[in-house]
Order: structure tokens, then C-alpha cells, then sequence
């Protein structure tokens, strides 16, 4: 117990997001196994861990580096359509679906860092909303890109086209169909791997964020002057934070693209990005496990309200303004730090 | 500060409650088609018998569609068709059926939500979804749950590729174009067409691809291709000019009826005349509020809806009635679908106590039956092969005088 006490913070923090995760899986694991979940519910929980792990990663470049970049789902359609082209091309070579899944999340995290680079290097040399425009402008014209592109395989190997649908197959399977976006995908996304990848996620971002790195983030976000003037090199981490955000959408778009037999690139459009920055704004900024609680409730909302018909959306915008005004009133915070005793010491800290 | 924060959030609050209040009896309100004739009709089956084998079938349809977004539009549309039907097929005594609508937001992911709710719920049939993107996912869950699905508008062929469960009633995409471009050369239009297309659309994307496929084999000369993104649909006098300086006698607009208005009016503003051939998204042109109709005169349009029979001013009456709007093809689609279940679920004994796997094996036999015809709105002796694409006769109407004369 005293061991506990003699934690740190950050430490203590760390422990309860694990344990938030776990727990939360193995509920729902267990009340899966007793067929407790109904469809609608059971048909949520791979999104809800895309989301949760989009949330994660934007976090970790708004909330941890300070940077606004309203691009984000832009490296979830990157790692969404090189995953899907990953799975369905290693369709006949890798017979497991779980090692499959694995290699798409993984080239989908790779493509997502490239894109993260070539983005990042020029992209980060601005500051403030400067930075926020290009971010937009490239989740616009990785869209548009997208929606050009057609591939496909066969047995010579991959094809890929640009703007015309003739990939010159025999007897290939179509992957990417330009507006279509993916088709025909064998669904290999599962819960338990959308489980692991938001522990990797965390794992990777807490640790950088308890880093030395992540020290030297949080002193460019606090102060880039002071940063510069003790040697920090002030793109380089910023590039760091930026680039690990990019790799882990990508691998949530992976696994969001492997859920769905069908996924067009409009979905990744500027709508989905500010989505996920209510995640994160709404969790709270640098708060990781406020950012999956966020993103989990966000998600399953707007599904819980369909006795609303017609007013869903309505009712939607009204609950997200009372949670807003909710989390940030004073009053209640006190409120809750008188309730539990533990909480107060965290409130005043900060 | 304190007390404007509460202040705010009370107000928030109240306005939550309030329309939560509301919502309730409104909700209500909006949806008698669906739920309220549905369970009158089902009384007189229960206490009494008025003969004939379907009697007290009450069958539960699940409905998807974009109900909300911004291509809500075409969802209530469908919706609304298919609600107007149910009136009517429920009037008759008989099999009753029970339609429940979920909102999509024209998406995939939540597509698959609406149709995961709608299995919680019971669903034996589905009906939609409306937009083709949205309906590739859903159709592949369909297919592995065995669920019988009959689309109104989702003209896409990666619905029903590999889906021996999914059916259509409109036409395919890449089949509108190549009709279009057989009209144009049959009726010799022109020779020198230019294209303007919707490159983020699927739709639009389908049919210019079969509209060009099949203008290569019939010497039509597409001079000019191009193409505006979804989000950019005012300012097309970059395409307008292009297609003029390359001497196109023909624009060929696989698009919908708000960016090919704003097409109609820029050429205009510019002097070009041009003459127009559109696809069934032009359908509702005439109602576009604020559009100058003279402007879509000798417009041709490929649409299913035929306005001129008895039985569509019968329908254009009720929808009017019903939504004090004029209805446009996706709701003569969904009136159709609603239709063409009526008659295989005739056919096939389907009754309330069976499972959809079932339901969808049985339909599935009788939908593929070349013995089986349904006449509609969309066309009449619709019949539909195992690829679950619909054969009907095309339809291609001409604007004049600001109303729709069949060629």
C-alpha cells in the first residue's frame, strides 16, 4: 500500500488506463460468452477500437506535442486501403486471418508513417493554425487521391492503376475501385485484435510520453523558445510525435478497412478528423484514458439513440454541448472531489 | 462566472428535455404509414377471418437509408415510396407488413449498425439501402447472415457481385450508360458528345464508364471528359468551356440534379447551346426550387418512372398528400420494391413465424423464377436473373414545355 502511495503520478495514471482497458475486455468478453451483447452492440466493439486508438494517436499530437491537425482520418484511409490490399493480396500465401490481420495493421502503420513524413517535414515547419490548414488540405487530397486509384491481383502479382479502371487482369480480384473505394474484403478484423492493438497504442504513447522524448515534446508544446535555447531540436521531436500519431492510425484504418467488406474514401473525408479531435478535446487534452472513455461513448451514442428517428442527430449535438458544459463546470467537479476523497487530490494538482 | 456556467448548462438542459418532449409525439406523427395502418390491419386478422391464405401475416421489413446528412433527400424519399405502398398493401387485407426504417448517413459503417439493430429487432426482409456504398457493406453482411435484400436505388454492381440474396430494382450503373449511349446513336442526337462527371461518385463513375465503353463500339466521339469532386459543385465553367472549344454538340451529365443545374445555368449565362442527355439523377429537375425550368427544355432524361400512367398520378397524388412534395424516381423505386415484395412474399406462403434465412431461400427461388413479373410505376414485366439485376425497358423522356414527353 505504501508502495502505492510512493508512486508517481504519471506512474499511477498509466497503471489505472491499462487497467481501464483490461477490465473493460474482459467484461465484455464474459458477456459475449453468455451472449448478453446484442448485434447492434456486438457489431460496435472493432469501430470502437479503431476510434478509440484514433483518439489515442490524435491526443498524443494535440494534447502531448500542441499541434492542431484536423487531417487525421487522412492516415486512417492511407492505413485502411495498403492494409486492405495487404490482406487480400496475402490471401493465398498466409493462411491465418489473425497473422494476416497482423501484416495489414502493420503495412497499413508503415504507408500511414511514410505519409506521416512526407507531411510532417514540411507541414511542421508551421505553427498554430498554419498547421492546422495543411493538415486539412492534405486529409482533402489524400481523398481525392484515393478516389482515383484502382488495384487489383492476380497471379502475375499486383496492379495498379491511376484514374482508369482497366487493370489489365486475368482472372484477378478487383481491391480498390476508385470512388468504390475497397471491395469484396474478407472481413478478418476481430475484437480481440482491436483489444491488442489499443494496448500497443498505449503502450507506445505512454512510454513516449514518460520519455525523455516525450519531456522534450512537452517542452517545445509549453515553450519552443525556452526548448530551442537548451538544445532541443525543436522538428525533430515534433516530427516524432506527428509520425508515431500517423503509424498508429494508419494501423486503426487497417483494421477498420478489415471490418468492413466495403470501405469508400469519402468515409475518411474532413467530417471523420474533426470526429475524432470531439474525442479527444471532449476525454480532455493529453488525457489518455479520458480519450478512450470519450471515444467509446461517442461511438456507441449515436446507436443508443436510434428510438429518436429523425431527431437522433439533433439530440446528439444537444448531449454532446451538456457533456461539454458538464465536464467543465466547476461546481461539479467539486462536487464529484467531495464524493470521492481521492479525486480531490488529483483535482488540485491539477 | 460560476453561475453563467450553470446557467448555461441548465439551459442546455431544458432545451434537451424540451425536445425530447416533443420528439416523442412528433415522432409519432411523422411515421403513420408505418406503424399505424400495420397494426389497425392486423386486428381484423386476429378477431376475425376474411378469407384467403395470408391472413394474419404480419411481416417485419427492415428499412435502411440516409435519413439524415446531406443525402437525406433520397433516403426519405425511398422511405416514403415504400411507406405510401405499405398503406396500400395493407388496406387490402391480406399480408400486412410492418416496415422499420434506420438511418445510414449514406455510409457503410453505419449501414452495418442500422442492419445489426434491425436483425435485434427481427427483421425478416430488408429492404435498401438506398446509396450504393453504404449497400456493398451491408449486402455482404446479408449474404452471410442470409437475409433477403431488395435495393431500391443502389445502382452499384459490387451490391449484388457474388450476392445470390441481393436484388435490384433500378437499373446498374454501367447499364444506364450503355443505354444512353445507344439512344444517343440510334436517334443520331449528335456525334461529338463531352462528358461531365462526378469523379467521387460511384454512381456517376459507373455509368461513364459504361457510357464510354459502349460509345467506342457506335462511333460516338467523346470529345471532351471532364470531372468535378463532391465538394466543388458550383463553378463548372472550366468543363463548360472545355466541351465548347472542342465542338461538343452534346453534354453527357451521369450526375444529379443540383450540379447539372448549376451546369445548365453556366452554359446558358455563356451562350453555348448545347443539347443535354441525363441519367436518373437528373430525374427532379423541374422541382429544384429557384431553378428556371425553361432552361431544361428538350433535356433528355433516362429514368425509370413513367409520370404519365394512371397508376403514377395516382401515387404522385398520395405522396403529395402525404409529404406535400412532388415525388421524384427513388420513391417510385421504393413504391415499386414494397410492390415487388407483395407479390413474392404471395407467392412464396411467407408468413410471420418463419426465420429470415428461410424467408430469404424461399424468396430467392421465387424472385429468380422467370415465371415471375411484377408491373410498377419503374417500368412493367420487371424480371430479375440470378445476378440480381433487374430487366426492365428503359425509358427516355424529353423536357418539353417544363413537363416530361416519353420518347
Amino acid at each position: 500500500m505504501s508502495k502505492l502511495k510512493n508512486m508517481k503520478q504519471t506512474t499511477k495514471t498509466s497503471i489505472f488506463t491499462y487497467a481501464l482497458v483490461i477490465a473493460a475486455y474482459l467484461v465484455i468478453q464474459a458477456l459475449l460468452g453468455r451472449g448478453m451483447l446484442s448485434r447492434s452492440t456486438q457489431g460496435q466493439l472493432v469501430p470502437i477500437c479503431c476510434y478509440i486508438v484514433m483518439a489515442l494517436s490524435l491526443n498524443l499530437v494535440v494534447g502531448v506535442s500542441g499541434e492542431l491537425s484536423l487531417g487525421h482520418a487522412g492516415f486512417m484511409s492511407v492505413g485502411a486501403f495498403s492494409g486492405a490490399v495487404a490482406a487480400v493480396s496475402l490471401e493465398g500465401m498466409v493462411g491465418s486471418p489473425a497473422l494476416r490481420l497482423a501484416i495489414a495493421m502493420v503495412a497499413g502503420a508503415a504507408l500511414a508513417a511514410v505519409a506521416g513524413v512526407i507531411v510532417g517535414v514540411p507541414a511542421l515547419r508551421l505553427q498554430g493554425d498554419y498547421l492546422a490548414i495543411v493538415t486539412l488540405a492534405f486529409g482533402q487530397i489524400i481523398v481525392n487521391i484515393l478516389q482515383c486509384v484502382y488495384a487489383g491481383v492476380d497471379g502475375g502479382g499486383l496492379h495498379f492503376n491511376f484514374l482508369d479502371p482497366e487493370l489489365h487482369m486475368t482472372n484477378g480480384t478487383p481491391i480498390i475501385s476508385g470512388p468504390k473505394g475497397t471491395v469484396s474484403v474478407t472481413k478478418i478484423s476481430s475484437f480481440t485484435a482491436g483489444f491488442v492493438l489499443v494496448l500497443i497504442s498505449l503502450f507506445v504513447i505512454l512510454n513516449l510520453v514518460n520519455s525523455r522524448s516525450g519531456r522534450a515534446i512537452m517542452a517545445v508544446r509549453d515553450n519552443r523558445i525556452a526548448a530551442e535555447s537548451v538544445g532541443i531540436n525543436v522538428t525533430k521531436y515534433r516530427l516524432m510525435a506527428f509520425v508515431t500519431a500517423a503509424a498508429l492510425a494508419g494501423a486503426a484504418g487497417a483494421l477498420y478497412g478489415l471490418n468492413y467488406s466495403s470501405v469508400a474514401p469519402v468515409k475518411f473525408d474532413y467530417n471523420q478528423s474533426i470526429l475524432v479531435l470531439v474525442f479527444v478535446v471532449l476525454g480532455g487534452l493529453g488525457n489518455m484514458w479520458g480519450s478512450i472513455i470519450a471515444a467509446a461513448f461517442l461511438t456507441i451514442l449515436p446507436e443508443a439513440m436510434r428510438g429518436f428517428e429523425d431527431y437522433r442527430m439533433l439530440v446528439y449535438a444537444i448531449v454532446l454541448i451538456l457533456v461539454m458544459l458538464a465536464t467543465n463546470n466547476d461546481n461539479l467537479k467539486a462536487l464529484l472531489g467531495r464524493l470521492i476523497p481521492r479525486r480531490k487530490g488529483a483535482a488540485d494538482n491539477g | 462566472m460560476k453561475k453563467k456556467n450553470l446557467a448555461a448548462l441548465l439551459l442546455a438542459g431544458a432545451m434537451c428535455f424540451g425536445l425530447l418532449a416533443g420528439c416523442s409525439s412528433s415522432a409519432d406523427s411523422t411515421n403513420p404509414p408505418a406503424s399505424d395502418p400495420g397494426s389497425q390491419a392486423t386486428q381484423p386478422a386476429e378477431t376475425g377471418d376474411v378469407g384467403g391464405t395470408g391472413e394474419g401475416v404480419t411481416i417485419k421489413i427492415g428499412g435502411i437509408g440516409p435519413l439524415t446528412g446531406p443525402n437525406a433527400q433520397y433516403g426519405i424519399a425511398t422511405r416514403q415510396g415504400a411507406e405510401i405502398a405499405i398503406e396500400e398493401i395493407n388496406a387490402l387485407g391480406g399480408i400486412q407488413f410492418e416496415l422499420n426504417s434506420q438511418d445510414d448517413e449514406a455510409n457503410g459503417e453505419k449501414g452495418v449498425n442500422a442492419y445489426n439493430n434491425l436483425m435485434d429487432w427481427g427483421m425478416q426482409i430488408l429492404y435498401g439501402c438506398t446509396t450504393s456504398g453504404s449497400c456493398a457493406a451491408v449486402a455482404a453482411e446479408s449474404y452471410n447472415d442470409r437475409v433477403f435484400q431488395l435495393t431500391p436505388s443502389a445502382s452499384s454492381t459490387t451490391v449484388t457481385d457474388g450476392h445470390d440474396n441481393v436484388f435490384q430494382l433500378c437499373f446498374t450503373d454501367p447499364n444506364q450508360g450503355k443505354t444512353a449511349a445507344n439512344f444517343i446513336s440510334e436517334h443520331k442526337l449528335a456525334t461529338k458528345v463531352a462528358v461531365i462527371y462526378n469523379n467521387s461518385d460511384d454512381y456517376s463513375t459507373g455509368i461513364y464508364q459504361g457510357f464510354k465503353e459502349a460509345a467506342e463500339g457506335l462511333g460516338l466521339e467523346i470529345v471532351s471528359t471532364t470531372t468535378f469532386p463532391e465538394d466543388t459543385t458550383t463553378d463548372f465553367s472550366a468543363q463548360i468551356t472545355d466541351a465548347y472549344n472542342k465542338g461538343a454538340e452534346m453534354i453527357f451529365l451521369p450526375i444529379y440534379y443540383t450540379p447539372a443545374s448549376n451546369i445548365l445555368i453556366q452554359a446558358s449565362q455563356k451562350g453555348y447551346e448545347f443539347s443535354y442527355f441525363g441519367c436518373d439523377g437528373l430525374d427532379g429537375i423541374l422541382t429544384l426550387e429557384g431553378f428556371d425550368t425553361s432552361l431544361a427544355e428538350n433535356v433528355y432524361v433516362l429514368t425509370p418512372f413513367d409520370t404519365t400512367s394512371d397508376a403514377a398520378k395516382s401515387f404522385i397524388e398520395k405522396y403529395k398528400a402525404a409529404t406535400g412534395t412532388e415525388p421524384n424516381q427513388f420513391a417510385a423505386d421504393g413504391y415499386d420494391c414494397m410492390y415487388a415484395l407483395y407479390e413474392a412474399c404471395k407467392k412464396a406462403n411467407i408468413t410471420d413465424g418463419m426465420g429470415y434465412a428461410e424467408v430469404c431461400e424461399a424468396l430467392i427461388a421465387v424472385f429468380t423464377d422467370s415465371g415471375f413479373s411484377v408491373d410498377g410505376l419503374t417500368g412493367s414485366g420487371m424480371q430479375w436473373g440470378t445476378n440480381g439485376e433487374v430487366a426492365k425497358d428503359p425509358l427516355i423522356v424529353q423536357i418539353v414545355n417544363g413537363a416530361y414527353v416519353n420518347q
